[in-house]
């Protein structure tokens, strides 16, 4: 029960942190430079996912359940995201026949 | 596990590293890929090396539900849209490579400063007293998820639901709408 893996031996969490900020970074250059409003949302989809990883490799390291229970939440939340937004999109080219977001700028001033 | 004592730290951390180039790569591709499929493959791809991450950290329970719900539901609702849409050419104007420019340089600055307060924290290291290796498998999670969060776990329910009923609302045709 107390055997620590061997991978929280060897590896520092600094890696892990190190790794999902990564991630994370790209998800958000991913939102700054594309146009096209379904790759904005996968870069959205992969910063969610970097902090799940963040907070289950913090939640191994320390071994509390309580961060690992919140992953699933952003999960179910993230499930839920994807079911309306895709919506939206899918309504957006049947109106415009172009999912640019550009495009879609009537409400921007 | 006593008889791959000698070998097994060497294979963790060599599965670890390979694992973190992995999805750092295909996290790249998503969004450099100029053909949106390419983009939902690649990130299902990312999807799967972070579940070995989750299994290496013995998190096994969400490494099963990041494959199901992920990789399994999601994904394919991606897929599903993008053919749906019949975005087979890419039709998306080529951003100023001043923009390109700026919105590299933002999410390069953003992960110098999460390098520099990565890098101030201290080493933690877990203490062999009360550490306990279960606590990722799905016996441990779901007496905390049924004891601790019950409320969070029913209202996601109902977030669920509305949920449910706005995409049906939203994905509606309209009369005098035109088909596809």
């Amino acid at each position: 029960m107390t055997e620590i893996p061997e991978i929280i031996r060897l590896v520092p969490l600094q890696h892990f942190m190190l790794l999902s900020s990564i991630l994370f970074c790209i998800g958000v250059v991913g939102v700054l430079t594309r146009r096209n409003a379904l790759i904005i949302f996968m870069s959205i989809e992969l910063m969610l996912n970097a902090v799940n990883l963040m907070l289950i490799s913090v939640a191994s390291y320390h071994s509390d359940p309580a961060a690992q229970v919140f992953v699933f939440f952003i999960m179910a939340v993230a499930a839920a995201e994807v079911a309306v937004g895709l919506a939206i999109i899918v309504m957006v080219y049947r109106n415009t026949r172009n999912i640019d977001v550009d495009f879609l700028n009537n409400l921007k001033w | 596990m006593p008889p791959f004592q000698g070998e097994q730290p060497i294979m963790a951390e060599k599965l670890f590293y390979f694992l973190s180039f992995l999805s750092i790569l295909s996290a790249l591709m998503v969004v450099f890929s100029k053909n949106p499929v390419h983009s939902v493959l690649y990130l299902i791809l990312t999807f799967f090396s972070l579940s070995g991450h989750y299994i290496l950290l013995n998190a096994q329970f969400l490494a099963v539900v990041n494959i199901i719900v992920y990789a399994g539901a999601i994904m394919v609702l991606f897929l599903f849209v993008i053919m749906f849409l019949n975005m087979k050419t890419e039709s998306e104007k080529p951003l100023s490579w001043l923009m390109k420019l700026s919105g590299t340089l933002a999410g390069g600055l953003l992960l110098v400063i999460f390098v520099g307060v990565i890098k101030q924290a201290d080493r933690f290291v877990p203490s062999e007293v009360d550490f306990n290796s279960q606590v990722g498998l799905v016996e441990n999670l779901g007496a905390v998820l049924y004891k601790d969060f019950l409320v969070p776990f029913e209202l996601a329910s109902v977030l669920f639901l509305a949920a449910m009923v706005g995409a049906v609302m939203l994905g509606r045709r309209e009369a005098g709408e035109r088909n596809f």
